[in-house]
């Protein structure tokens, strides 16, 4: 890395993360919010581009992920009494990382395409249990809990509000981002993406490949988990929608649209997929995923970089 | 714990008729996959499609037969439209793209049922109501029908993959692509049709199989996750495989829902794919090779 290269990307880094920062201060309440979920959407996205993007494995079952985030902090939250921030995120990471043990050990045996049915049916098998166990999951109404306080329990703790909870999210995909990337710059994410090139020759030099390609999709896993429990103090409320594929669908479609391999091209995919959403239902109402399909569709075959593609390079230098 | 064994042999019948109709999905996503390398995901929505033309040709002729044969066609032709369109520009592109540029197509075309049909759900009436006495059930002659009628589909299907011109063209094209083109055949066009023929059968099985529940939007989904498993569990392009593998997912499921519920029944099917995936990943029906 190059000392001009470095200083343009922390200072580019700066003034983003000052921008974010500044955002709810200055953006109307919808805005804000709306910022809040591009964040976490981003970081579920971000976390699916770990396998897309460097392993080049295409997950179609990140909601189980994302969604027993979600019922992981919902359990700490409706369990245990006084409900405490951090065993929210520990329940959430730790449901999301009991999952991905179990899908990654399976699906790694397998590649390409199989590779994403098995992660798809995986999700579907989570969705079919927390859809009918009704005494445990609520079934098809979800369930509802109260985010708690932000801060030390016992020692200083203040009511999350619009603008704390927004910096809450942004510290922490702020330092997933950071963290990821220097997971994808190390030399394990240096094998992740050999095997991306060419998984034989990676296999011939004597790298293990299954346990990298396992290791991968457990740490995906836990981060699309963390983007659960942000998701679910953000809005407190758990459904079985979010386990269901379309949530990994979307997903595949935030990384596609903004650019995989770049990290930070999965958040810009999420904003600009939710942005379309918004402008587009305006016009279309709920069918707002006609023309977003078709935008989808031309990205896929004329811009497959996406949005950010063209920094591919810079990015993971 | 007693076996109920007229509950079994009824279930046995259901689960054939269903398997039946999901080895005419599997069979047109199978021969999609074995030839032109896509996992098509808009299944299920060529599926619907066809539903709901048959929905539409019906109230306006009246003639079941008609209704299914104008939703095979009409369907085919817009797959070829959609082949060409989306999947011919991603021709040697990683095939990890067509599954997204499909999975685009789903989402649109799902959206599309909605925005024009509504949500709540059309009826096809069957066009025959007869019944007979199964044990204590009236059973609709219906569900017999349509077993028979999709196993008359893929077997005049594999006749002509057999002996017909083109189907040895689209034979040939499976088994090598450079040589079929070397001998002159026109491979883009055979996978066009491919394509077209896949999604025909999909509307057909749509069509057949929407008197038995109602036509709605969401109505391709669960059947294009149970395609996805039987493609698999048969082996991936293998049309007999798959059809022992629809016959034999079904059946497992008819038999879990006599204990449990319709909608975890569906784990078994999940459960024989896993497996499958792990000792025997070639399919379940085709030797493993060394």
């Amino acid at each position: 890395m190059t000392e001009r290269h470095s200083t343009v990307f922390w200072s580019g880094f700066a003034v983003i993360l000052a921008l974010l920062i500044a955002a709810p201060l200055v953006l109307p309440p919808f805005w804000g919010r709306f910022l809040t979920e591009i964040l976490i959407w981003g970081l579920l996205a971000m976390s699916s581009d770990i396998l897309i993007g460097y392993t080049g494995m295409i997950s179609f079952g990140h909601s189980a992920f994302f969604g027993l985030g979600i019922y992981g902090t919902a359990a700490a939250l409706l369990l245990v009494d006084p409900p405490n921030l951090f065993l929210a995120i520990l329940f959430g990471l730790v449901a999301s990382g009991l999952v991905a043990v179990v899908v990654a050990y399976f699906s790694t045996r397998l590649r390409d395409i199989y590779f994403a049915i098995t992660t798809l049916i995986f999700s579907q098998i989570f969705y079919v249990v927390i859809f009918t166990w009704t005494s445990v999951t609520g079934g098809e109404n979800g369930l509802a809990f109260t985010r708690p306080g932000l801060g030390i329990p016992g020692l200083y703790v203040v009511r999350f509000t619009a603008e704390t909870m927004h910096w809450f999210v942004l510290a922490v995909v702020a330092g997933s981002y950071l963290l990821l990337r220097r997971i994808t710059q190390s030399p394990f994410g240096t094998v992740l993406q050999s095997i991306r090139e060419n998984e034989a020759r990676t296999r011939a030099i004597g790298y293990h490949v299954e346990h990298y390609k396992i290791v991968s999709v457990m740490i995906s896993g836990l981060f699309a988990g963390l983007a659960g429990v942000l998701y679910a103090l953000q809005n407190q409320f758990a459904a079985p929608d979010f386990v269901f594929f379309l949530v990994s669908g979307e997903t595949v479609i935030f990384n596609v649209m903004g650019g995989i391999g770049t990290l930070v091209g999965p958040i810009v995919g999420a904003g600009f997929f939710l942005l379309l959403r918004e402008a587009l239902s305006r016009f279309f109402t709920e069918y707002y995923l006609i023309p977003v399909g078709i935008i989808f569709i031309a990205m896929v075959i004329f811009m497959p970089q996406g949005l950010l593609g063209f920094m591919r390079r810079w990015l993971n230098r | 714990m007693t076996i109920p064994w007229d509950l079994f042999a009824i279930q046995t019948v259901n689960g054939i008729v269903t398997g039946m109709i999901l080895a005419l999905v599997a069979s047109g996503l199978t021969l999609i996959f074995g030839i032109l390398n896509v996992v098509n995901f808009a299944h299920g929505e060529l599926f619907m499609l066809g539903a709901y033309v048959g929905v539409l040709v019906l109230a306006t002729t009246g003639s079941f037969w008609l209704a299914l044969v104008a939703a095979t066609i009409i369907v085919a032709l817009l797959g070829a439209a959609l082949q060409i369109v989306t999947l011919r520009p991603l021709v040697g592109r990683d095939p990890m793209t067509t599954i997204l540029a499909t999975f685009g197509i789903s989402l649109v075309l799902q959206n599309y049922a909605l925005w024009q049909f509504g949500p709540v759900a059309r009826k096809i009436q069957e066009p025959i109501t007869g019944h007979f006495t199964l044990f204590y059930l009236d059973y609709p002659w219906y569900r017999l029908m349509i077993a028979v009628l999709s196993a008359a589909i893929i077997g005049g299907f594999w006749l002509f993959l057999k002996y017909g011109k083109y189907g040895i063209w689209i034979r040939a094209t499976t088994q090598d692509r450079v040589m079929a083109e070397a001998m002159g055949i026109p491979v883009p066009w055979v996978h066009t049709a491919v394509f077209a023929i896949g999604a025909g059968m999909a509307a057909a099985s749509g069509v057949l199989f929407g008197p038995l529940v109602g036509v709605d939007h969401a109505m391709g989904l669960p059947w294009v996750l149970k395609a996805f498993i039987v493609v698999v569990v048969g082996g991936m392009g293998n049309l007999g495989g798959s059809i022992a593998a629809a016959i034999f997912i079904s059946l497992l499921e008819a038999y879990a829902s006599i204990w449990v519920s319709p909608s975890q029944a569906v784990i078994v099917s999940f459960v024989v794919l896993i497996l499958t995936l792990l000792f025997r990943p070639t399919g379940l029906f085709v030797p493993t090779p060394k």
